[in-house]
């Protein structure tokens, strides 16, 4: 269908809020390379939203590659397939991207045998005969989450409550997060299989409309997807003007749409549900390719990185491995973070393992990484001015530290997605999205308790 | 390993910006009105500007050091706007040990007595001018005519808002936008004024809420009192580049601090601002109120806040 | 003169006025409260910390007024002489409660677990451990931001800036619980005061595996089980590697100190043992 007629020269945003931070998207323009195999994986057993999975081998179990190895238990819950072939070690717990010690099999690397059931040619196939509930059930049975860093298991998202029924399907290929190139490079290099993606997607939730929303420090990817876009009926690239944090779901709904997700609802209340370009490619690989989720592109980046680089990194493998592809750890590394800078987690260490929500390692420089000293609110309003959510950000951090929780939450504090423009913008280095996150914790457990 | 990581939660990066750089962006703003008052008001008002400033940053540091035994905050350039705000409101042939007084009153009484930057509630350059308006009320009035009309000495000369309760002969309206009227030091020129206001929009040091909400306002309540009764002290335009109307809507009511936060709030405040303002002009016993309407409106200023929220995301939804 | 008299005149009418309206509400809007309620609240300290349960000296106040019996209701603050007052007032008898002390179950100072990154962000423990294991690789210690400290109303624990760790002053602690509460690592526990303030306890929360906990501290609960087989009373019990000593079943006999490999049982305030053996932990917990 082409770029969306109607807005051809006009880039669509949110209407409120939003910053635009340096992009610094050093690896840009970078082929995704393979990363070697490590000599051995620790998969952790809780990659995603939910309940952490049941392993189901035990140690001096012989494992191929996309062998399941931990079972779903519940519904908000995700498959875990081994990423090597090998023998599980143990199952131990190992520090992963939460900073806490949890469950992960820990494979010992033997080879690099697949499981016969995966398609492994890189022809594109873009029939699919399944039926809607066929195609969730093969997503759920891959694993496969989202990808932009939410974690949230896909397969849910694809499983309306019941009355409610998209009418959109937007893909986020919007990439808000400053340094980071993973969805980008995929993007360039597998745009026909994103496309069929999103068409078993349309499938799946059985609407007629979809919109890739791609942001304009992109142009090379949103001129290939609008090439393509000609021979996928149904299915529209938006460029979207550059602001953070278009990548959030409610944000990008609204730059897409003109419909704002109420508080506390769904994106479904809106008819819309959206999608990660990698999510995307990943349910292409799931449904036509038989291949479960067991690899990523990782964007490897900083300013003192030698080699800034995007790998394909299996699931599991050691952060220090893609770090030493990229160049090895700078002498000035202040910190390292898994994920984008202003949403990322910063690590404690380079040993924990890739994730199926890793979408980047960003090394910060020590000049860089340091806070600088906190001063007094001088109420500039500019937090309020960049809240995307509309909220008061230095009145919830003043709740929050006083902990006045039943103001904080008619102040909206359970509104608040955690994208950080708050704490990026404030001229007094207040830490506030630290404490509204807290508050936010807090006021979301009073509310569940009364609602039991 | 052996240099320890750092971990903090996200946002890991952060825009650069500082409280110095805002402040000194407001001072940046206020160069063309200070260059005006120099060639108006000639070495006096270099002489007034500096002492004041020198008084202001002084008071901060001994306050801070010796009183409230806490680190001088006087880098971040909060205490150089107190000063060149209040040199900015009084007349240029103050005597120095006055404008020492208000610099006390300002910092001392405004600012400090509170805790500082950031807890004051009332603009602390406001606070100083009102003490001295209310203690020195003769020397506050009375201003020396431009030195670009009578270069040999300064006769006092009235201001063209107590020339208009008294409804004599006004200056010409272009060189009330030029500012080579008598008044205040900093207030004479809107053309000045209005460029420090553009800046500031420029470098979005301040959102456009405040000023133009004020200046609308004051426009609008006085377009309508001149519809029905065509005198020249109710003539818009008059009220707009007379006075402190201008430098008090750009740089006083925009004080961080003491404004409100939400745009709601922004605008709310400034209508009311311009509302007492023409009030306190037209009925009051001072010609000039823009200082006044700011101080009581800084005090209502943590009611808006209570009572404003901001537009908030998916509240009232608009499907397109 | 005419004036002045009309002025005294007025305000004198508007006094009276007022005060007879005053007058008319409190009759008429007069709630008759339980006498006792207040002489309760005259006993309790006024502390209003909320270590009883209910919200403030006069929520238990009213409650305690209401109720029947003295069973469940205790103010840690005013302690047992407190409740003793009470229950002269109400005419009933207390239960003797044994007083209680917070007690704080990390002994990971900086020497005995040394850092193994930095911590940059707001300093509050809640943010801290919502965000990862902490500053060492113990991921169950005391992160030391002080949240016990911001929490306690009675000014009765404190940061030591050496070890990094709190420690609790004993004459000001109420064992209100509030620091119990706000300890996002749960290290904080009320534990019985004990005769002469001696108390025993496992110093350590670490549930790692012996070696992993080892490696992060060196004074780590390894849950060896030494402690558990040496106890003549069964007090000792071991779950997730860790042990814990049940302070009702403890008789202090102090057997388990000594053959904890890691020192990670404290005894505190005792004598000096009879042969000279390393005395464990002279520092108040």
């Amino acid at each position: 269908m082409g770029i969306s007629t109607e807005n051809c020269f006009m880039l669509k945003t949110f209407r409120i809020g939003g910053i635009h931070p340096a992009e610094n998207k050093l690896s840009a323009g970078k082929k995704i390379e393979n990363a070697a195999l490590p000599a051995q994986v620790m998969i952790p057993l809780a990659q995603h939203i939910g309940a952490p999975c049941q392993p189901i081998v035990k140690k001096g179990d012989k494992v191929k590659v996309g062998t399941l190895i931990g079972k779903s238990v519940g519904f908000v819950s995700a498959n875990i397939h081994s990423s090597v072939s090998g023998t599980v070690n143990k199952i131990d717990k190992v520090t992963d991207v939460s900073g806490y010690k949890r469950d992960a099999v820990i494979i010992d690397v033997d080879g690099d045998e697949w499981e016969p059931t995966i398609d492994r040619s890189d022809t594109l196939k873009r029939e699919c005969r399944l039926s809607s509930k066929e195609i969730v059930e093969k997503i759920a049975g891959a694993g496969i989450v989202g990808m932009g860093g939410a974690t949230f298991p896909t397969h849910v998202k694809l499983t309306p409550p019941p009355g409610l029924k998209a009418n959109i399907l937007i893909i986020n290929g919007v990439e808000c997060e400053p340094y980071l190139t993973s969805d980008h490079e995929l993007m360039l290099e597998k745009a026909e299989e994103i496309f069929v993606g999103t068409e078993i997607l349309m499938k799946a939730i059985d609407v007629k409309k979809a919109v890739i929303g791609i942001e304009n420090n992109k142009k090379d990817a949103i001129a290939r997807f609008a090439e393509i876009s000609k021979s996928y009926p149904g299915i529209e690239v938006q460029p979207l003007k550059v602001k953070y944090p278009q990548g959030g779901e409610k944000q990008l709904i609204d730059a897409i749409t003109g419909r704002q997700v109420p508080g506390g609802a769904l994106p479904i209340s809106v008819g819309a549900i959206v999608q990660n370009v990698g999510t995307t490619f990943a349910v292409y690989e799931a449904v036509q390719k038989n291949k479960p989720l067991f690899e990523r592109i990782v964007t490897v980046t900083g300013k003192e990185v030698k080699n800034p680089c995007n790998v394909r990194a299996r699931i599991g493998t050691p952060f220090k491995n893609l770090i030493d592809i990229a160049g090895g750890l700078p002498g000035d590394t202040g910190k390292v973070i898994s994920g984008g800078p202003m949403m990322g987690k910063a690590l404690p260490d380079i040993d924990i393992p890739v994730a199926k929500g890793s979408s980047g390692i960003l090394i910060i420089p020590s000049s860089e990484a340091k806070r600088k000293a906190m001063k007094d609110c001088i109420r500039c309003a500019k937090c309020v001015n960049v809240c995307p959510m509309g909220l008061n950000p230095t009145l919830l951090m003043d709740l929050t530290e006083f902990q006045i929780w039943d103001r904080a939450e008619k102040q909206k504090i359970t509104d608040c997605i955690e994208c950080g423009s708050c704490s990026y913008t404030c001229p007094a280095n207040r830490p506030l999205l630290d404490y509204i996150r807290l508050g936010k914790g807090k006021v979301t457990g009073i509310v569940r308790a009364r609602k039991n | 390993m052996e240099n320890k990581l750092i971990v903090s939660p996200s946002p890991h990066i952060h825009s650069g910006d500082s409280i110095p750089k805002n402040m000194y962006g407001v001072l940046i703003a206020l160069i063309p009105a200070f260059l005006l008052s120099l060639y108006v008001f000639g070495l006096d008002a270099l002489i007034l500007t500096l002492a004041s400033i020198l008084f202001c940053v002084v008071f901060e540091y001994f306050i801070s050091k010796f009183i409230l035994k806490s680190e001088p905050t006087i880098s971040d350039g909060s205490a150089i706007i107190t000063g060149v705000l209040l040199a900015f409101n009084v007349p240029s042939n103050l005597p120095i040990w006055i404008l020492a007084i208000g610099a006390l009153a300002a910092i001392g009484i405004g600012k400090m007595s509170f805790g500082g930057l950031g807890k004051n509630i009332f603009n602390p350059a406001l606070v100083g001018r009102i003490f001295l308006l209310i203690s020195f009320p003769a020397q506050m009035t009375t201003w020396p005519a431009p030195v670009l009309e009578s270069a040999t000495d300064a006769i006092s000369s009235a201001t063209v808002l107590s020339q208009l309760n008294l409804s004599s002969a006004l200056p010409t309206l272009s060189s009330m936008f030029v500012g080579t009227e008598s008044g205040s030091l900093g207030e004479t020129s809107a053309i000045a004024l209005l460029l420090g206001l553009i800046y500031m929009l420029w470098k979005k040091i301040i959102t456009w809420h405040i000023p133009i909400s004020i200046l609308v306002t004051v426009a609008i309540f006085t377009a309508i009192l001149y519809i029905f009764d065509p005198q020249p002290q109710y003539n818009p335009i008059i009220h707009l580049a007379s006075g402190g109307l201008m430098l008090g809507a750009i740089f006083m009511a925009t004080d961080y601090v003491t404004s409100p936060l939400t745009k709601k709030g922004m605008v709310i405040y400034g209508f009311f601002i311009g509302i007492i303002t023409v009030c306190i002009r037209l009925w009051g016993a001072y010609p000039e109120g823009v200082s006044f309407a700011i101080v009581l409106m800084n005090g209502f200023t943590p009611l808006i806040n209570y009572y404003t929220t901001p537009k908030r995301f998916g509240e009232k939804q608009k499907n397109g | 003169m005419n004036v002045i008299l009309t002025a005294v005149a007025v305000l004198c009418v508007i006094g009276a006025v007022s005060s007879a309206i005053l007058y008319i509400i409190s009759q008429r809007f007069k709630t008759i409260e339980d006498p006792r309620i207040e002489l309760v609240q005259e006993a309790l300290p006024a502390a209003n910390c909320g270590g009883c349960g209910f919200p403030g000296c006069n929520g238990f106040a009213s409650a305690i007024v209401k109720s029947d019996t003295m069973d469940g209701f205790y103010c840690p603050v005013g302690g047992q002489t407190t409740m003793d007052n009470i229950a002269r007032i109400l005419g009933r008898t207390a239960d003797v409660s044994i007083k209680k002390i917070a007690v704080v179950r990390c002994n990971g100072t900086c020497e005995n677990r040394p850092r193994t990154n930095i911590y940059d962000g707001a300093s509050n423990c809640t943010i801290a451990a919502a965000l990862y294991g902490g500053d060492t690789g113990c991921s169950f210690g005391c992160l030391g931001l002080g949240d016990c400290v911001d929490s306690c109303l009675f000014d009765a624990i404190h940061i030591n800036p050496e070890t990094m760790l709190p420690e609790v002053v004993e004459d000001k602690c109420t064992a209100c619980g509030a620091c119990v509460k706000a300890c996002p690592k749960n290290l904080i526990e009320l534990r019985k005061q004990g005769p002469k303030s001696r108390r025993i306890y496992v110093s350590c929360m670490n549930k790692d595996k012996g070696g992993v906990a080892r490696k992060s501290c060196e004074v780590a609960c390894i849950g060896c089980s030494k402690c558990q087989q040496v106890c003549p009373f069964d007090a000792i019990t071991i779950e997730n590697n860790l042990a814990y000593i049940d302070d009702d079943k403890c008789r202090l006999c102090r057997k388990c100190v000594p053959v904890c490999p890691t020192n990670s049982i404290l005894e505190l305030n005792f004598p000096p043992r009879k042969e000279p053996k390393e005395e464990t932990a002279k520092a108040e917990a």
